[in-house]
């Protein structure tokens, strides 16, 4: 859980790598290829690019849900950074029913095609954590053993029914328009799937960073982030490179690829931020850099793909022409029809990018965007060169160009990269119509650079698109609504195609994404694990200043175990010993299971109100149905879920909630405020693989407010259709929902009531002997006294067990030898009865010295005159006086009285006024007079 | 007196009267635990024991000591604590928490106060880091991090407990008391107050969480008890340095309190209120009696001593008014008879003051309007008649009501007492027509 905390804890920027990729006008949305998550206290920034596989924040900090990256966009205020998304689903998220459709253990790494359409696919930008690396595996082949705990493995996919084999296609469109020249070329060594993985997995954070056109550091980084935060749902660069990588390489590579190869060409990758800087250097400014290296790169592309692949070879000629249009569409042509034909294209392919990579860093660079963002690119340029064939392949490619070439800058820029982020923030604030006029030049430099393809000017919304790629991505985030517009439209059209071209090419994604399964998966788990001891820690550190741990030191002498039958069963009559069973809540403890039980089970949310008064079990029972349900849930019976527990005595302020909630959910620590946004924000967004939360809410009348917005947003939650949020709430108050709830807060809270009735004498007799099963350290009557006792007075079962403690402790220290039984016997629970029950008041006015006496007496003589229970000092003074003369006792003086009256007060015999009033304070007896009286008269 | 400081440790009277009043003041102002307390054994065993439970066995346990003022409460917990950290087993197993009601007037100073008492992790030098909930938040996560066997138990001490159930929602308390019911690091919440309501300021589920243990101190000493207390708190310790002045103060001492006179005076002493705290004061005032030349307690000093701490205090400020303040006083007594406690203005005061300046116009002197209305302000100056009313802003001063804050036995004993007061003055100060 807490692994991916870091996220939580640092703080996340996202912004767009480069100027949108182009323009949807109509839905006034914005695309981009590739966003840069910045993780706060990291120099380097990860680069989230179209096509990767990316690790989105979820509910579980382990598992986070895993999707494949297929369109960036922003809202029309250009605030709002969307990216939609194809699940993956993870064995776990497969409801507990549902599994066995399987057949087989699943691997742990394992990941599954989710192909239900019902399923949302957009997805908040900002929640994406990392990139993750998939890999797919044919289905007759067996999971790579020696894949790095990150990887995750597609081998099937899921359509909320049944398990079907994964078509790899799924996986290609993306491949294609990511990797068209360069994965075709690196792809042939790596093709063997098997082989593919282990270069990938254990490094994949590691070597993925390479392979992004960002330096390796922050991609390290990003990928410690991925391996942390679960969480996020923003794209991390990194990891859909990884997993574009992944992909391509499978896909491409199906014949073979030797481990070896995949190595070299890691080492290519990693080698690129070198020669991206030397690049830089040559650059005189930085767009010119950047034209000049995209220049490069797509000549480069370019010439790979003729060269690579001869069966395409018409097509490539076409994508020469306008680069990234033509060689994508070919090639996802090819890709889709003729797998067998890519592989052997890609040996070729990849042996001449080794060649361009080893002489130009130009090339270098390309090949590692390609094989991670470049596949995204292709996308972009078919719309691009071809507008009939559907906005959807420009969607798709337009945001990997965009992030593909900003990867591509930025790893020139290496050297820069301090500067850039300086400048960044520069142009972030620079107004986005200022940005679009810089985008445009570019775009048009380009244009004139890449005068062969004149299919491109023919499309405005790729040449916005080319500007964004150019422009640097943090001043994307700021993009226009004119971007954003784009990016919208751009983006439904990206849903449909991503779809239609993921199943039209599912015959050769399979590897890829079984891959990418494994890579996803074994990231998650291993590290996940490892990390999770370490993260916890980490997490805290924010939360207080020095990094306090929370610790009461240890003893420095072992606690003694108990000696004899009392103290023993002392030690099980103590309230905080948790007995193996609560007896007497069967009942209840049977309601409050089946409701949330039902509501595990169906993945919906729903509300309970539990009312009783104090020490009826109510905590103790709900934490019983817990602990079932989570042995339940371990044994597989029902699906896995979360309990969260917050306290109203435990916080300072109702608003404090929020925080609670969210710090024992992702290990946030924000405002309150913040809190709520995020947490309305987690509980509003859908994501597939949410586990059912379930949260108790202990003293719920402490939550009250004003506005009572902290009740109404607990009870609203569960009530959204992706919440799948249990509330429990807890209160004394039978009607408290009547009493302090405006009706909105009540109407939500439903009719799901249950009401614990204090325990009768003989629920608690059994309570005791429950606790005391092994233990005969009482006598039956004594038992049967108590409770009886308690049963009349209140029905805590928390009193009655204070009682018994203390009889016992009564019996050890009066136990004399000789009456032998050595039970606690009903002389001493009587004793402890009188300790307890019996009121103070008449020993108190008996042990009280004469005057004090004296006083009560004339205060009550006082009254008797008046006919009133209430006098003002001064006349008792007068009664006073007259008593002490009748008693022989001197006079005393105001002065005196009045100190004998304020003691009266202080121990409440009296009711006294505040002593500013002197001798006109009045005063009132807290003990009824007959009480005085009969203390008195006892003397 | 030289013969005895040469024969003896050296020490002059007079080192050794100051040795001794400095002694004997530590010992009343200080409240010093010297021994055992005095008829409280069985409460002394109980809370021991409870206590020890939860150092030893690591039991959690909360207990209130409830009592009046000045029974002995704070030093009954306080021999109980210094005899564990006496015990072997006990002593470095512990940790101590003070808290006072009076100092930790809300639940967010009392947070960082324990905190920085149990020197938690979040604390440097004496500053605590962190917001209020911060703070909560962290000391109940260290408290609930703990168990039974391995934590070291901590010890609360809440001095004026009840004024931590006027916090907002009693959080403190909750939270204490829940950590004392619940499986986390033992604790053990001892409460201090004087009030014997305390339970009914709980809220119902504090009070719940709450063991209902209740230590009662009443103070049901006798006189005997009482006495002897008296005395062995005046006597000099064996180890006083000079020993024959100890062992001449000491059987002073004896007979001291074998005195009738002095008796007298503690039995009034002991009537009035069975705290030992207002006997310190009476004890004290006698000690500052002594001086070289009167090395030791008499009988007369204790007199004097008694008559001091039973003196009216308004009586003494009386003693010093101006006779026109005296006869506003006397005016404002007989308006106070004829209208039955009404309250009256300085119109009606002074009205009353020039009956009887026409009538005995030679006794006193015929002040001035404005002089007479100056007496009036200082008399409300001195507290000794306050307006009914607070709000003063809209009535002219003259006509503000106005009530006397002194009962007729004052006045009249300050009359009585008056240096060379007038007779008529007196005269009339028992009765409106003389």
């Amino acid at each position: 859980m807490s692994r991916y905390f870091t996220r939580l804890r640092v703080k996340r920027s996202y912004k767009w790598k480069s100027r949108s990729t182009s323009v949807d006008r109509k839905l006034n949305r914005h695309f981009y290829e590739s966003m840069i998550i910045q993780v706060e206290g990291r120099p380097v920034d990860t680069v989230v690019t179209l096509g990767q596989f990316i690790l989105i924040e979820g509910d579980d900090d382990d598992n986070p849900y895993v999707a494949r990256l297929l369109k960036f966009y922003s809202d029309e205020d250009g605030k709002a950074k969307k990216a939609k998304v194809q699940w993956y689903v993870r064995y776990c998220e497969v409801p507990q029913n549902k599994r066995k459709l399987l057949g087989r253990q699943p691997h742990p790494q394992e990941i599954f095609y989710y192909s239900d359409s019902s399923c949302d696919s957009e997805v908040d930008a900002e929640t994406i954590l990392c990139t993750v690396e998939v890999k797919h595996v044919p289905g007759e082949q067996p999971f790579p053993d020696d894949a790095k705990k990150e990887t995750l493995f597609v081998k099937l996919s899921w359509d909320t029914k049944v398990f079907k084999q994964f078509e790899p296609d799924f996986m290609k469109p993306f491949e294609n328009v990511m990797t068209p020249p360069k994965q075709i070329l690196q792809s042939p060594p790596r093709e063997s799937p098997v082989s593919t993985p282990p270069p990938k997995t254990p490094t994949t954070r590691g070597t993925t960073p390479r392979a992004l056109p960002t330096p390796d550091p922050m991609v390290m980084k990003r990928a410690d982030c991925a391996t942390y935060t679960p969480y996020t749902r923003g794209c991390m660069s990194t990891g859909r490179r990884n997993s574009r990588e992944a992909e391509s390489i499978h896909s491409a590579s199906k014949l073979s690829a030797s481990k070896l190869m995949s190595g070299k060409r890691r080492g290519r990758i990693t080698s690129e931020p070198g020669i991206r800087k030397k690049l830089e250097l040559s650059s005189p400014g930085k767009k010119m850099t950047r034209e000049d290296v995209l220049g490069e790169l797509l000549d480069d592309d370019l010439a790979q793909k003729l060269s690579t692949s001869p069966p395409r070879s018409l097509k490539l000629t076409i994508r020469l022409t306008p680069l990234e249009v033509k060689q994508n569409f070919p090639r996802d042509e090819e890709d889709f029809s003729l797998q067998p034909l890519q592989s052997p294209n890609k040996p070729t392919a990849s042996a001449l990018d080794t060649e361009d990579f080893t002489s130009l860093g130009v090339r270098g660079l390309e090949d590692s965007s390609a094989d991670e963002g470049v596949t995204v690119l292709p996308t972009p340029q078919r719309r691009r060169a071809t507008p009939r064939r559907g906005s959807l392949r420009r969607q798709a490619r337009t945001p990997s160009q965009r992030k593909s070439s900003s990867d591509l800058v930025r790893s020139s820029l290496s050297v820069l990269a301090e500067e850039e982020h300086e400048d960044s923030p520069v142009q972030t604030a620079a107004t986005p119509r200022s940005r679009r006029k810089c985008a445009q030049l570019v775009s048009s430099r380009i244009k004139q650079q890449l005068a062969v393809s004149g299919e491109r000017n023919l499309d405005d919304e790729d040449d916005d698109g080319d500007d964004c790629v150019f422009v640097p991505s943090k001043i994307d985030l700021q993009s226009s609504s004119d971007e954003e517009v784009e990016a919208k439209v751009e983006s439904d059209d990206e849903l449909t195609i991503s779809r239609k071209s993921r199943r039209v090419t599912g015959s050769r994604t399979p590897q890829a994404t079984e891959k990418s399964r494994a890579s996803t998966r074994t990231p998650r788990k291993t590290p996940s694990k490892k990390a999770a001891p370490t993260t916890p820690r980490t997490p805290k550190t924010p939360k207080t200043p020095r990094h306090a741990t929370p610790v009461i030191p240890s003893r420095s002498q072992p606690a003694r175990t108990p000696g004899n039958v009392l103290e023993e069963a002392r030690a099980s009559l103590h309230v905080s010993a948790v007995p193996e069973s609560l007896p007497c809540r069967e009942q209840e403890f049977q309601d409050i299971y089946n409701f949330v039980e039902s509501k595990v089970i169906d993945g919906t949310g729903g509300c309970m109100y539990i009312s009783g008064v104090p020490g009826t079990g109510k905590t103790a029972t709900v934490h019983e149905v817990i602990r079932s349900l989570q042995q339940a849930a371990d044994l597989d019976e029902i699906p896995q879920f979360r309990f969260i527990e917050i306290n109203g005595m435990k916080m300072t302020d109702p608003h404090q909630a929020y925080v609670q909630i969210l710090q024992k959910l992702t290990n946030q620590k924000v405002t309150p405020d913040h809190a709520a946004s995020l947490l309305e924000k987690r509980f509003s967004s859908p994501a597939p693989k949410k586990e059912t939360t379930v949260l108790l809410v202990d003293e719920l009348d402490l939550l009250w407010t004003r506005k009572q917005n902290v009740l109404y947003n607990l009870f609203d939650w569960p009530t959204r259709r992706h919440a799948r949020l249990v509330v429990l709430t807890i209160a004394n108050t039978m009607d408290l929902p009547e009493r302090i709830m405006i009706n909105r807060v009540a109407s939500r809270l439903g009719l799901t009531r249950m009401s614990f009735q204090p325990y009768t004498f003989k629920q608690l007799q059994q309570i005791i002997a429950s606790r005391l099963n092994r233990v005969r350290a009482f006598e039956e009557d004594a038992l049967q006294l108590v409770s009886r006792k308690v049963a009349a007075l209140s029905g805590d079962a928390r009193r009655c067990l204070d009682i018994c403690r203390r009889a016992t402790e009564i019996c050890e220290f009066s136990a004399d030898p000789k009456s032998g039984t050595g039970l606690v016997g009903m002389t001493h629970v009587m004793q402890a009865l009188d300790e307890m029950f019996s009121s103070v008041y008449i020993t108190a006015i008996k042990c009280a010295s004469v005057q004090e006496q004296l006083f009560l007496r004339a205060v009550i003589a006082e009254f008797r005159r008046l006919g009133l229970e209430e006098a003002t000092f001064q006349q008792v003074y007068v009664q006073h006086q007259a008593l002490c003369r009748m008693e022989g006792l001197g006079p005393t003086s105001v002065s005196e009285s009045m100190a004998v009256c304020q003691r009266l007060g202080a121990c409440r015999l009296l009711l006294v006024e505040s002593s500013r009033l002197d001798i006109l304070l009045r005063v009132r007896l807290n003990v009824s007079q007959d009480d005085v009286l009969y203390a008195l008269k006892a003397d | 007196m030289s013969k005895r400081k040469s024969r003896d440790s050296h020490m002059t009277v007079g080192q050794c009267v100051s040795q001794a009043q400095k002694i004997l003041r530590q010992r009343f102002c200080h409240q010093e635990v010297s021994t055992s307390p005095v008829g409280l054994e069985c409460q002394h065993k109980h809370l021991l024991e409870l206590l020890r439970r939860t150092a030893v066995h690591g039991e959690s346990n909360s207990v209130l000591i409830v009592g009046p003022r000045g029974t002995g409460k704070t030093m009954l917990l306080n021999y109980v604590l210094k005899e564990l950290q006496e015990e072997k087993d006990v002593k470095s197993n512990i940790m101590l928490v003070h808290l006072n009601g009076l100092l930790q007037t809300d639940d967010r100073i009392a947070l960082k106060e324990i905190t920085r008492q149990l020197n938690l992790e979040n604390v440097v030098g004496d500053k605590v880091f962190g917001s209020f909930a911060e703070n909560l938040a962290f000391l109940l996560e260290a408290l609930k991090k703990g168990d039974r066997s391995s934590s070291r138990p901590v010890i609360f001490v809440l001095d004026e407990f009840d004024l931590f159930a006027h916090h907002k929602n009693q959080t403190l308390l909750y939270n204490l008391l829940d950590v004392s019911q619940s499986a986390q690091a033992p604790v053990s919440v001892v409460g201090l107050t004087c009030r014997l309501d305390v339970l009914e300021l709980l809220e119902k589920r504090v009070k719940s969480r709450f063991s209902h243990r209740q230590i009662h101190l009443l103070g049901s000493l006798s006189f005997s008890q009482y006495l002897e207390t008296a005395a062995s708190q005046l006597s000099l310790p064996p180890d006083f340095p000079d020993a024959k002045f100890a062992n001449e103060w000491n059987t002073s001492v004896k007979k001291l309190c074998e005195d009738k006179s002095v008796e007298g005076v503690l039995r009034k002493h002991f009537e009035g209120s069975k705290d030992f705290r207002s006997l310190h004061t009476l004890l004290l005032l006698a000690l500052s009696r002594v001086t070289v030349s009167n090395p030791v307690i008499r009988p007369g000093n204790l007199l004097e001593a008694g008559r001091c701490s039973s003196a009216d205090s308004k009586a003494n400020i009386l003693h010093g008014v101006s006779i026109l303040e005296l006869c506003l006083i006397i005016a404002m007594k007989h308006l106070n008879d004829i209208y039955e406690g009404e309250p009256f203005n300085f119109q009606m005061v002074h009205n009353e003051f020039k009956k009887f300046i026409s009538r005995k116009s030679h006794s006193i002197h015929n002040f001035e309007k404005p002089v007479v209305i100056k007496a009036f302000e200082h008399l409300q100056q001195l507290e000794l008649i306050r307006p009914v009313e607070a709000s003063s802003a809209k009535i002219q001063k003259d006509y503000q009501l106005m009530k006397l804050v002194l009962d007729h036995t004052q006045v009249m004993e300050a009359v009585q007492r008056y240096p060379q007061c007038p007779t008529d003055v007196r005269q009339w100060a028992s009765s409106a027509f003389a």
